[in-house]
């Protein structure tokens, strides 16, 4: 866990009093099992609010650089390299889409465009100041996650 | 789980066909420069993995298109004439210019590189046009090699591609050992760079005509090199696009003319045999 990611988890767990720091799943240790990841990466309850602007933001997710969101107007130039989220709550369970941003290559198979977010299976040559990193922190993941559960039409 | 193999199921579908659905978009229209029209549609050459080459010009918006029609509009132009001054310019301790030893390059340049990278029996490697024109100058000026991007090297670069505008792409795949480089850079087109893990093939293959971000996805054709990019205001070189394309994948980007990018040049410019060289193209 990056100092960013320590820091928002210990605010966290002190905003709402509970048991400070559950234990968060390492990149290499996520259990995909039916396309689906059932446990929490970080034990924390995803916030959408925050998974909203991290869905957004062109240096985190950038989801919308190849998937249209309808909930998301005000964004222009939303791309269509995927389909579209609208109404992807419905089509797709919360641990089915925490499989599918952690590492999208496990549900689509190794062809996919997509990138995986959290997932150290990358390509070569990576930035070096990246290496060993993934794109998102578990509890980003775990916010996007909870962002595209409220995605129903 | 029977609803989610079906979702599965329903995507690899899409997957499989994704080259074939993602045909749709590039417009039907034809680019003619100065009367002369370019050939911006061609057969594509066996093993190549569509059917039909396109130029990048076919996915731009009608602005930028018009803006590549028109030589009086087209910045590129200025780059062109530049080029001129300098073909026409002594330097070096030989005390000669390009001209002292190719004359008119309307006529001695006409169509050369349209047949570039081509093999280079002193190197041992592929050559483009800039590294052809630094061998000029080292061995034939007594002028130094130019820096890479300087403005003076994209000038002549443009210049000399220009005098090929029509002209349609062909590589000698048989000279030396062109067919090695190729594998290789066939090899590097389909291999997943970055934190992104994405490869020249995720974007400009599988999502070609599809939108990223602002960005309409065309084939990533090598054609119309030194490009006019509207973004940069400013001549855009082929490796230094190609290191751009890399560096979005979060990798590190490879020395321009290294090894790597040449055998990606030669693979890439290959994928556009057929189409007219389009020097300067512009894009956004
Ligand atoms: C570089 C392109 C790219 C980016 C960036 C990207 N995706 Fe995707 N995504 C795809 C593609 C392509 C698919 C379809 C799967 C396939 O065809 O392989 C997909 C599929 C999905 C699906 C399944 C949609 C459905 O209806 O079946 C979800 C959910 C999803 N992406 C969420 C996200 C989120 C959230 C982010 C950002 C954190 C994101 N994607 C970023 C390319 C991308
Ligand atoms: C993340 C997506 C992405 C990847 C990966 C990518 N490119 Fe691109 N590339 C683009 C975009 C966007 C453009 C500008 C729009 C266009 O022409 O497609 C572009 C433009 C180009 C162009 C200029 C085309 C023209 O007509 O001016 C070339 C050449 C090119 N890419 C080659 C490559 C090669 C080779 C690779 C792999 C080393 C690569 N690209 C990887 C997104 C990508």
């Amino acid at each position: 866990m990056n100092l960013a990611g320590i820091l928002v988890a210990a605010s966290a767990a002190a905003m709402c009093g509970s048991v400070a720091f559950a234990a968060e799943i390492a990149p290499t240790d996520v259990k995909f099992e039916d396309y689906a990841v059932n446990a929490s990466l970080t034990g924390v309850a995803g916030n959408a609010e925050e998974g909203a602007k991290v869905f957004a933001d062109r240096k985190l997710g950038n989801c919308l650089a190849c998937h249209e969101n309808k909930a998301m107007p005000k964004q222009l130039f939303q791309g269509n390299v995927g389909p579209s989220l609208d109404g992807v709550a419905d089509r797709w369970s919360p641990a089915q889409l925490r499989a599918i941003v952690s590492d999208s290559k496990k549900v689509f198979g190794p062809e996919t465009v997509m990138p995986g977010f959290y997932s150290l299976e990358v390509g070569i040559n990576v930035r070096k100041d990246l290496v060993g990193k993934t794109v998102l922190s578990a509890q980003q993941v775990e916010d996007v996650v909870a962002y595209l559960a409220t995605l129903k039409e | 789980m029977k609803k989610i193999s079906l979702a599965v199921a329903a995507v690899a579908t899409m997957v499989s066909s994704s080259v074939v659905s993602a045909y749709a978009d590039p417009v039907d229209d034809k680019l003619v420069i100065d009367g002369q029209e370019m050939i911006t549609r061609a057969p594509a050459p066996e093993g190549h993995p569509f059917k039909e080459v396109l130029s990048g010009w076919l996915f731009r918006e009608p602005e930028t298109r018009e803006l590549e029609a028109d030589s009086f509009q087209n910045s590129g132009m200025l780059y062109v004439e530049r080029g001129q001054e300098i073909w026409n310019t002594v330097e070096g301790s030989k005390g000669k210019s390009c001209a002292s030893c190719h004359n008119d390059a309307a006529e001695s340049m006409k169509g050369i590189s349209a047949h570039y990278p081509k093999w280079d029996a002193d190197a041992k490697r592929p050559i483009n046009i800039e590294l052809q024109i630094d061998k000029c100058r080292t061995q034939n000026m007594g002028a130094e090699a130019y820096k890479f991007d300087a403005p003076e090297q994209k000038a002549l670069t443009t210049f000399i591609k220009y005098q090929s505008l029509g002209a349609p792409v062909k590589l000698d795949l048989k000279q030396g050992e062109m067919q090695s480089w190729w594998d290789r850079g066939k090899k590097e087109y389909y291999t997943r760079t970055g934190q992104l893990n994405l490869a020249c093939a995720s974007c400009h293959e599988a999502s070609m005509g599809k939108h990223i971000r602002a960005d309409h996805l065309s084939q990533g054709q090598a054609n119309g090199f030194p490009t006019y990019r509207l973004k940069q205001a400013d001549m855009v070189s082929l490796h230094n696009r190609l290191r751009g394309c890399i560096r979005d994948t979060r990798a590190e980007m490879p020395k321009p003319f290294s090894d790597e990018l040449m055998a990606l040049e030669v693979y890439v410019t290959w994928r556009g045999t057929g189409l007219s060289v389009e020097t300067p193209a512009v894009r956004q």
